[in-house]
């Protein structure tokens, strides 16, 4: 699937949620179930700081995909941790530097990536881009 | 004490207060980041720009007449409500920061030395830390840290102790933002007195719970916002006492604080307008003294056994949640909570809340070094003013209720 394709299928799971009380359950499950982070790298180089919560950031670089695994202190968070994951993980860097994201505006979830907020999410967006940037200059100089 | 007015007629002075968030009505409890402002203050604000738009003290016309007029006069408004001897004692500022950042530079730079100590304490937000420590880093000079109980009431007798021949002075807060616990200020005050110390007084959450009397606490400085005590933003007040503020250099120059300039020397003006530097917030504080009108005439004492009433009825319904702590439980507190419902996340709780309609504040409250004293990276405060009702404080307890269950 391209990540165009993950977005709308998100977009259309939600769809399916009457109120935004059950859009919130929805993602206190995903957060609850989002893969392990190794605790070893919750270090300051893949920690996100935000004002309001915590995100941890982990990439590796395999066969030119890049994998990434999260973690945040937040629940909520960490459910909109993993959809991002599901959206970016498993991607090539040219993949994640040309996407264009808008899941998160369709599902309603907007404030959560203002720059105001502060709860490391959009820092996390960014950081993802910047991995898949390096990575992707590595790969053109090798 | 009975308020003056209704709550019903209170409640229609601040419209926005009719807001609805998400299609439910709002439950404003953030009242000690911001108040709201009554159409008192909104009205004036509206009325000085359409008839009495002037500078202040530079003109000799009709307008310029009556702005300064009124500008002074809120200058004794601010005076009576804080009980200051004299009206050039009161400074306007931008605000809290600016006015304890105003008293950092210019104190230490007439008073503070290599080696000397400042005291200030570990409930500090921080704007009463960090103004201090730029000024221990340029002068080389050491910051004394009062510890405080688990409950949140500072430790006097650590204060004692911390008291030495190298204190230059003391800067305490009157409430915690974050515990709410009302610091017995004039203790604190005599204590330092006794060595000769000045102290400062913070009271962005003090100004807008109570009897503030300068007077009776005898401290050197007091300062607070308007924005906190249902008045404008960008303007404060930095109270001091002649004797101290006459023998300080002013910390801006330009317009208004001087008396004579040539490129030779400078002399400068007397009080309170050496502190001025520049075209004042004059708007702000004529709107910041209707602001402690309008308190006045609702009667502070039934503005304080309000809040009172409104914060036992929080605490009661809050406490009877399982796993909830309360931060602050202190004997004599303002109408602020802060607490987290077991080990839930207070940045999910703020968010399921908001939802909800209610509006309350979560982190750190820019106090990091008190979360850093519970071992918590945040909480979440619910602050109460007067205007809030009993449906209002029930609906906090209610939604919060609703979290541990989304959490559980």
């Amino acid at each position: 699937m391209t990540i165009n394709e993950i977005q709308d299928q998100i977009i259309e799971e939600f769809a399916q949620f009457g109120d935004w009380m059950e859009r919130y359950e929805y993602l206190i499950d995903l957060g609850r179930s989002l893969g392990p982070f190794d605790e070893r790298h919750k270090t300051p180089e893949y920690l996100i700081e935000g004002c309001q919560s915590k995100v941890w950031l982990y990439p590796s670089f395999e066969e030119g995909i890049i994998t990434f695994t999260a973690d945040s202190d937040a629940l909520i968070t960490r459910g909109i941790v993993a959809l991002l994951v599901r959206v970016f993980s498993g991607r090539t860097p040219a993949e994640i530097v040309d996407a264009r994201i808008y899941f998160i505006e369709k599902i309603g979830l907007r404030e959560n990536l203002s720059p105001t907020r502060s709860n490391g999410l959009l820092a996390m967006m960014k950081q993802m881009r910047l991995y898949a940037l390096a990575y992707k200059t590595k790969q053109e100089h090798s | 004490m009975k308020l003056a007015k209704s709550i019903e007629e209170i409640r229609s002075d601040f419209p926005i207060l009719s807001t609805k968030a998400y299609g439910k009505p709002l439950v404003y409890l953030d009242n000690g980041a911001t108040t709201q402002k009554p159409l008192q203050v909104i009205k004036l604000l509206e009325e000085l720009y359409r008839t009495t738009n002037a500078n202040v003290h530079r003109g000799v016309h009709y307008l310029s007449d009556m702005v300064s007029e009124r500008y002074e006069a809120a200058r004794e408004t601010v005076r009576a409500f804080i009980n200051a001897g004299a009206r050039e004692e009161i400074i306007f500022t931008a605000g809290t920061t600016a006015s304890i950042n105003a008293v950092a530079f210019s104190f230490g730079e007439r008073y503070v030395r290599e080696g000397d100590e400042i005291v200030i304490s570990g409930m500090e937000h921080h704007a009463n830390i960090v103004p201090w420590q730029m000024l221990c880093e340029r002068k080389k000079a050491k910051l004394k840290v009062i510890p405080f109980s688990d409950a949140g009431v500072l430790d006097l007798e650590a204060y004692r102790s911390l008291l030495s021949e190298r204190t230059r002075i003391v800067a305490v807060t009157h409430v915690s933002n974050v515990l709410g616990t009302i610091n017995p200020v004039k203790e604190i005050v005599a204590e330092a007195h006794r060595h000769g110390i000045p102290v400062l007084i913070d009271g962005a959450q003090g100004i807008q719970h109570g009897m503030v009397d300068v007077t009776d606490f005898d401290c050197d400085f007091y300062v607070f916002s308007g924005h906190k005590v249902y008045g404008p933003n960008g303007i404060g007040v930095l109270y001091g006492k002649a004797e101290v503020l006459n023998e300080l250099p002013p910390y801006q120059g330009g317009g208004d604080m001087v008396a004579n300039v040539t490129f030779e020397k400078t002399t400068y003006n007397v009080l309170p307008f050496k502190f001025e530097a520049g075209t004042t917030n004059f708007t702000g504080a004529i709107g910041l003294a209707a602001a402690l009108d309008y308190i006045s005439l609702l009667g502070r004492e039934a503005v304080t056994e309000r809040e009172q009433a409104l914060l036992a009825r929080a605490t009661t319904g809050l406490s009877a949640i399982e796993g909830l702590r309360i931060y602050g439980t202190a004997p004599q507190k303002v109408s602020l909570i802060s607490f987290l419902p077991g080990a839930i996340h207070q940045y999910d709780a703020g968010m399921i809340l908001d939802k909800m309609g209610i509006a309350v504040r979560t982190g750190t409250h820019c106090a990091q070094p008190l979360m850093g004293r519970y071992g918590i990276t945040g909480n979440i405060r619910a602050s109460i003013a007067f205007y809030n009702t009993e449906d209002e404080v029930d609906a906090l307890v209610k939604g919060v209720r609703k979290v541990t269950e989304m959490f559980a």
